[in-house]
């Protein structure tokens, strides 16, 4: 009896011991990423004793190394929506369209060797992409649209696109794929055609893993460096054509960063559109959770 | 027998890839009875079921052969419209499915997807078979709420509503009540009694009790062969071979 609850005891605290150090891991990355966020604004903010936000935010001029320098960072944050509206634009229709083939057409066989190969795209390393978008898709733009430069919008937006696309398919297909049976069954058997099945039943009810594929896939393209860096044609203006050269924020940042004076107003500024892009990608990120929230899969029906 | 025949079903053999799942069934349906299909897990009494509306279509490995002739015409006829077929022969499943949508909208599903746009008629359907389902009374105050908030037993109601609202002659059931409390089970019997007025059902059941209470006829399935068919009271009183005569006194099962 004595030996009993003696070994109770020390079970007692060898879990306590346990929960405390995964308690402790947690704590320690979660500090970790908050101190990121800290540096970050910290690294940023100083930059507003120079420059108003709005002016910071709105302004059309990007001049970072001029004597009296310019830190408008407009035509970069257009520079990054229109990339991440415009790859969004191709890769929604193609993944979501490429995930229902899969899903709901496709034979298992075809399924089982098509879905690890979109899988496996998502993959490749976003520099191969900005290579191949560099030497390959560049000249070809250049040649068959007669355009000055083939590093622009279009090309950055269609490299990005196909970024997203393995991420948009691959979950987008495991939301289709989980529809119960039986609301697809409900469905045919009240005598509906499997297309409209496809669009009044399972699209509704896969909603939700749709919408979180694509803003994953979105954020994916938003926060891409490499890609924009190399292809995007990095000219801070405002875009008058799909076919002109931008300059994102992730590339100037990329760019920029090892040529600005430590703690001059360069490297402040460039913290501050770290910044900008941070608010960006974590607006992203809240709508996802809000739609996953609002739309959520709906199961079988439950007792 | 005075009902007509509704549905012959004449040498069916029925594949799952290599394993035979149904042999030689042949039987007549009538109209406006109600057939029970009875018999112990794996017997095939859903298989066949899935027959009658081409269900089993969903399943690629499968084959089928002999025939099924709803009003004289073979339904596994490849030029058979499986839609249309669907119109004819309506289904209820085990499990309560009800679209996540609203109430009024899983009613009226099966008329919008048929292309019914006008408005008045689609109102008057789904209130026409509410009421038939016995579920207008419950739901008729929150008939756009969704219809996932409902019980159990009000799910398979609508349900059931939502089969009858395309107005189909015959409406199978795969173990409707199977998921149900006693209540909710007694509810959906006394429906079937009802609809048997208009309709010819054909449901596939476990429970012994009920297949007693609520049919007409009741046909026993083992191992994929049809054993015995009779008239309920016949086959449960005095069935005509020892195996029957087993199993729904319960001796194995």
């Amino acid at each position: 009896m004595a030996k009993g609850s003696q070994t109770g005891k020390s079970r007692q605290r060898r879990e306590g011991a346990i929960s405390f150090f995964f308690f402790f891991v947690a704590l320690t990355s979660i500090t970790i990423l908050t101190l990121i966020v800290v540096f970050l604004f910290w690294e940023g903010l100083p930059i507003f004793s120079k420059v108003s936000v709005h002016d910071f935010l709105f302004g059309r001029y990007w001049y970072p190394t001029d004597d009296p320098a310019d830190f408008g960072i407009f035509s970069l944050i257009v520079a990054s929506l229109a990339v991440t509206a415009m790859s969004a634009v191709i890769s929604i229709p193609l993944g979501v369209m490429t995930a229902l083939y899969l899903a709901e057409s496709a034979s298992a066989r075809l399924r089982e060797w098509v879905k690890p190969i979109v899988e496996l795209l998502a993959a490749l390393p976003s520099v191969v992409i900005g290579f191949f978008g560099m030497v390959i898709v560049a000249p070809f733009l250049q040649e068959i649209f007669d355009i000055p430069t083939g590093l622009n919008l279009f090309n950055a937006s269609l490299m990005l696109a196909f970024m997203s696309v393995p991420t948009i398919c691959s979950i987008s297909e495991d939301a289709i794929y989980s529809v119960p049976l039986e609301l697809k069954e409900a469905s045919l058997a009240l005598g509906a055609p499997q297309w409209e099945t496809i669009a009044r039943v399972i699209l509704p009810a896969s909603l939700s893993g749709i919408s979180t594929a694509i803003i994953l896939g979105m954020s994916r393209a938003i926060g891409e460096t490499m890609v924009v860096l190399m292809i995007a044609g990095g000219a801070a203006q405002l875009p008058s054509s799909i076919f002109d050269p931008v300059r994102p924020m992730p590339a100037s940042i990329a760019a920029e960063m090892a040529e600005a004076p430590f703690r001059s107003d360069h490297y402040y500024a460039l913290f501050a559109t770290g910044v900008v892009l941070f608010v960006f990608t974590l607006l992203f990120n809240l709508v996802s959770e809000h739609i996953s929230n609002k739309y959520r899969q709906v199961g079988a029906a439950t007792l | 027998m005075e009902h007509s025949l509704k549905i012959k079903i004449k040498n069916l053999d029925f594949y799952y890839g290599d394993f035979k799942a149904l042999h030689d069934i042949s039987m007549d349906i009538y109209a406006n009875q109600v057939t029970a299909f009875i018999g112990p897990s794996g017997c095939g009494k859903s298989t066949l079921l899935r027959c009658l509306n081409r269900m089993n279509d969903l399943i690629p490995i499968i084959r089928v052969e002999g025939q099924i002739l709803p009003d004289d015409q073979n339904i596994n006829d490849p030029n058979v419209d499986v839609v249309t077929l669907r119109h004819n022969v309506g289904m209820v499943f085990q499990k309560p499915n009800p679209f996540p949508k609203s109430i009024f909208e899983n009613v009226a599903y099966g008329l919008r997807v048929n292309g019914i746009k006008d408005k008045a008629y689609i109102a008057n359907q789904v209130e026409k078979s509410l009421i038939q389902a016995a579920i207008w009374d419950e739901v008729k105050d929150r008939i756009h709420d969704s219809a996932l908030g409902l019980s159990g037993g009000q799910q398979q109601r609508l349900c059931i509503a939502r089969a009858l609202a395309i107005e189909p002659e015959v409406v199978l059931m795969d173990e409707p009540a199977s998921a149900l409390d006693p209540i909710a089970t007694q509810k959906i019997e006394e429906l079937i009694h009802q609809l048997k007025k208009s309709y010819t059902i054909i449901i596939v059941t476990h429970n012994m009790q009920q297949a007693a209470r609520v049919s007409d006829i009741t046909a026993f399935f083992y191992l994929g062969k049809l054993i015995e068919v009779d008239d309920t009271k016949t086959l449960f009183t005095k069935p005509k071979l020892q195996q029957t005569e087993d199993y729904i006194t319960g001796r194995f099962g």
